[in-house]
């Protein structure tokens, strides 16, 4: 058993630390929410130039042909440096949505672009806020689709996306939609966390490509590995305002001594340290399975998916809290991650349905047992 | 990351697969409920010294000690191996757990020739089961504010004073007591350990009932016992130290055993699938679901926290951060297992036993869990513990740090 990171890994989230330190600080996160503008294509375009997007890729695909548990070093960096970049659906969704049920001409044309960073996919898989799979109601009829998808996160900026439809047998299955095709109109909406833009689409009548391996299975199995790569950005997120709210806890002073001094301030951080160590405990397991082809993916990805989405809710909660009256103020740091904390939970969906996935695969387990 | 075994961690499960194979059963779900560590009585210990002889001569005892003193060398997931397999056994429990785990590491450290020899090949055999006698009425968090006293007189030490919560000493041959030999100095400088022979009619024992019913730990009362200038461990006013020796074996005793304590979630599943709540099965219900999702999210996370813990230690690093919390939740987590599991069973009650075994079962898992909060240092010592060594907060105010014990 090893249950950690390797060196190599380590030295992988060094670098990327240090790259991602120079482009995506929280000044530049706070002038996004400001401006309103979302997408950092800076950092964006140094991930692709640092050959970051094509990590999980193989060479022949235009990438370096990592893995799994790499491409988690990268979205916990990520996630800790609060990027205004599509990291969830281009490569948490799209890319092993191509690899694995793509045809073979849609990995030679996309793949490559994608490593590059031309090609944005959105994951246009929700509607009305809902991703379970009997929600779906938009429909593709003779490579035509009709439908509206919403939200759709850096839909306005994507070149593409990766809609979730029905096909004519009434099967939902993934398409790719070129967004300048005929029939887009988008509408963009305006989300809790305005650096992860989002949109709505209707789709009328737009030429679609299937994905041919698209079974409703694939998509359950793309759904996990998001989960799994997501509440890795979700641990990098609660570790970063951890970090910052001890360190706020360290330099305030308050009846003559520093405030993380007082058990009522040092015993609240533990508890966020201890939520945070549950949640990257689970992410591991998931990581491992997702790297694995282990059955138990679908397990893994749940609890991770939970135990991360109530790490986050609880740390961004209570470092507003112990920042005290300044914690509330716009200008201060702690509501980045509040927001950019739901805007990960709306993504992938809330933990009640996870939690439904999660006893359904239990009773699934213990059937095939008995 | 690898989650599977090793070749190297695969040969020795199967090397003790087949040694347990040959020598016990394997649990069929209708063996009496027993304590992971604690016999409940004469019969249970007798029962566990033979299962102790008999490992020690096959060389299953002592897995991680060195071979120099009787051990296997084994590295600490070999130990959880061990765990693993030995535990889907019906085998009786492991009262030696003090003594192999925490005893005899100290020891090996702090002790003389003469007291390595006496001590570790009896508490690797099961001839000798060991106790702690660290906590006092007025010092448990506080451990270093203990009042037993240990006097010199010629060659010899006298010590008087009374410990509580001692588990096991009620059927204990030995105990390592940490005892004050010098009052004039601050409180964490002025401790002594000693090796003590719990059969002196000089240490009287009580046990102490707790909530669940049951009673695992005991009072130890200490009247002029008189022991040799050969029983301290370590040198004079060293005590602290080696006590810091004894609870950093017993956390990593705790992390490498962990993975097995308490109930599972998946017993509160098959529970709610047996049992109703307004009127449908409670499996179907909302606030039911949500509530076994958490747990199960819950207990996955402690396990694979145990085996990052592992990982660290099998790379030759000291448990780290992800070691101090797992002591911090589980507590809780079987408290409210328990709670939840009560009201399952007993329709909202949870109060009657007379519904049958599930409201008793979940009752016991209840009011023992607290327990868990408090031995091996409380949820609050935990998360100072945390604050101060993991996250680098500025430190509580002690009033008492500089100031002999006698003035406090």
């Amino acid at each position: 058993m090893n249950f950690g990171f390797s060196d190599e890994q380590d030295t992988i989230r060094e670098t990327l630390a240090r790259m991602l330190g120079d482009h995506a600080t929280l000044e530049v996160a706070h002038d996004r929410l400001d401006s309103g503008e979302g997408f950092d294509t800076a950092t964006w375009s140094a991930l692709a130039e640092g050959g970051w997007l094509g990590l999980a890729m193989s060479e022949a695909e235009g990438g370096s042909g990592m893995g799994a548990v790499e491409l988690a070093v990268l979205a916990e960096e990520i996630g800790r440096s609060l990027a205004a970049v599509p990291f969830l659906s281009v490569l948490g969704l799209a890319v092993p949505a191509i690899q694995s049920a793509g045809s073979e001409d849609q990995r030679k044309s996309l793949l490559p672009s994608l490593a590059e960073g031309r090609t944005i996919i959105a994951t246009a898989l929700a509607e009305d806020g809902g991703l379970a799979p009997h929600t779906v109601a938009a429909k593709v009829v003779q490579d035509r689709l009709s439908g509206q998808k919403s939200p759709v996160t850096f839909g306005a900026e994507a070149t593409h996306a990766l809609v979730a439809a029905k096909d004519e047998d009434g099967t939902p299955r993934l398409y790719l939609a070129d967004l300048s095709a005929s029939g887009v109109t988008k509408r963009a909406l305006d989300p809790i966390d305005r650096t992860r833009p989002a949109t709505e689409i209707t789709f009328d009548n737009t030429p679609v490509e299937l994905l041919p391996g698209s079974d409703p299975a694939a998509i359950q199995r793309l759904l996990n590995g998001a989960a799994v790569l997501a509440a890795f950005e979700q641990i990098g997120l609660a570790e970063r305002v951890l970090a910052l709210t001890t360190a706020y806890a360290g330099e305030r002073r308050a009846f003559g001594r520093q405030i993380g001094s007082f058990q009522a301030v040092k015993h609240r951080l533990a508890d966020m340290f201890a939520k945070i160590e549950l949640a990257r405990s689970n992410a591991f397991f998931g990581a491992w399975a997702l790297a694995s082809g282990d059955s138990r993916l679908s397990e893994a990805a749940a609890v991770a998916r939970l135990t991360a989405l109530d790490a986050v809710q609880f740390t961004t909660e209570e470092s507003i809290q112990l920042h005290g009256g300044i914690g509330f103020t716009w200008a201060a740091d702690p509501h980045l991650f509040l927001r950019r904390g739901w805007q990960l939970k709306a993504e992938l969906g809330p933990a009640d349905m996870w939690r439904e996935r999660l006893l359904d695969n239990m009773a699934d387990a213990q059937r095939a047992a008995s | 990351m690898d989650f599977s075994d090793s070749p190297d961690e695969a040969a020795f499960r199967a090397k003790a697969r087949e040694w347990l194979e040959a020598n016990a059963t394997l649990r069929d779900g209708s063996e009496k409920a027993q304590d992971h560590f604690m016999a409940r009585d004469a019969d249970e210990v007798a029962r566990a010294r033979d299962w102790q002889a008999r490992k020690a001569d096959a060389g299953w005892a002592g897995l991680t000690w060195p071979s120099a003193f009787g051990g296997r060398d084994a590295t600490p997931i070999e130990q959880v191996i061990w765990n693993q397999e030995e535990g889907r056994y019906a085998v009786p429990p492991n009262a030696f757990l003090i003594g192999i785990g925490l005893v005899g590491p100290t020891v090996m450290i702090h002790g003389t020739d003469d007291q390595k020899a006496s001590v570790l090949p009896r508490a690797l055999t099961g001839e000798d089961i060991w106790c702690q006698l660290f906590s006092e009425p007025a010092a448990g968090s506080d451990l270093a504010g203990i009042r037993t006293r240990a006097r010199r007189d010629g060659d010899d030490w006298v010590i008087s004073g009374q410990k509580v919560w001692t588990s096991g000493a009620h059927y204990s041959s030995h105990g390592i007591l940490l005892a004050r030999t010098d009052t004039q100095v601050p409180k964490h400088k002025g401790m002594t350990m000693f090796l003590v022979d719990m059969s002196d009619p000089a240490i009287e024992t009580r046990s102490i009932r707790q909530i669940s019913g049951s009673a695992s730990f005991n009072e130890v009362f200490i009247d002029d016992l008189r022991v040799p200038d050969s029983a301290r461990l370590g040198a004079e006013s060293d005590g602290w130290k080696v006590a810091l020796t004894t609870l950093m074996n017993e956390r990593f005793s705790i992390s490498v055993g962990r993975a097995s304590g308490g109930a599972r979630a998946e017993e509160l599943i098959a529970l709610a699938a047996r049992v109703e709540r307004n009127g449908r099965p409670a499996i179907e219900d909302g606030e039911v679901r949500a509530q076994l999702a958490d747990f199960i999210a819950r207990q996955r996370g402690l396990e694979f926290t145990s085996y990052r813990v592992m990982t660290s230690l099998s790379r030759g690093e000291a448990p780290g951060e992800e070691g101090s919390i797992g002591k911090l939740l589980l507590g809780k987590l079987r408290q409210e297992m328990g709670a939840f599991g009560m009201e399952l069973a007993g329709s909202g009650a949870g109060i009657s036993a007379a519904t049958g075994d599930d409201v008793a079962r979940w009752r016991n898992e209840y009011l023992t869990a607290p327990g868990n909060r408090i031995a091996g240092g409380s949820d609050e010592i935990q998360r100072t513990i945390i604050g101060e060594r993991i996250l680098g907060l500025p430190p509580e105010i002690r009033v008492d740090k500089d100031v002999a014990f006698s003035e406090l």
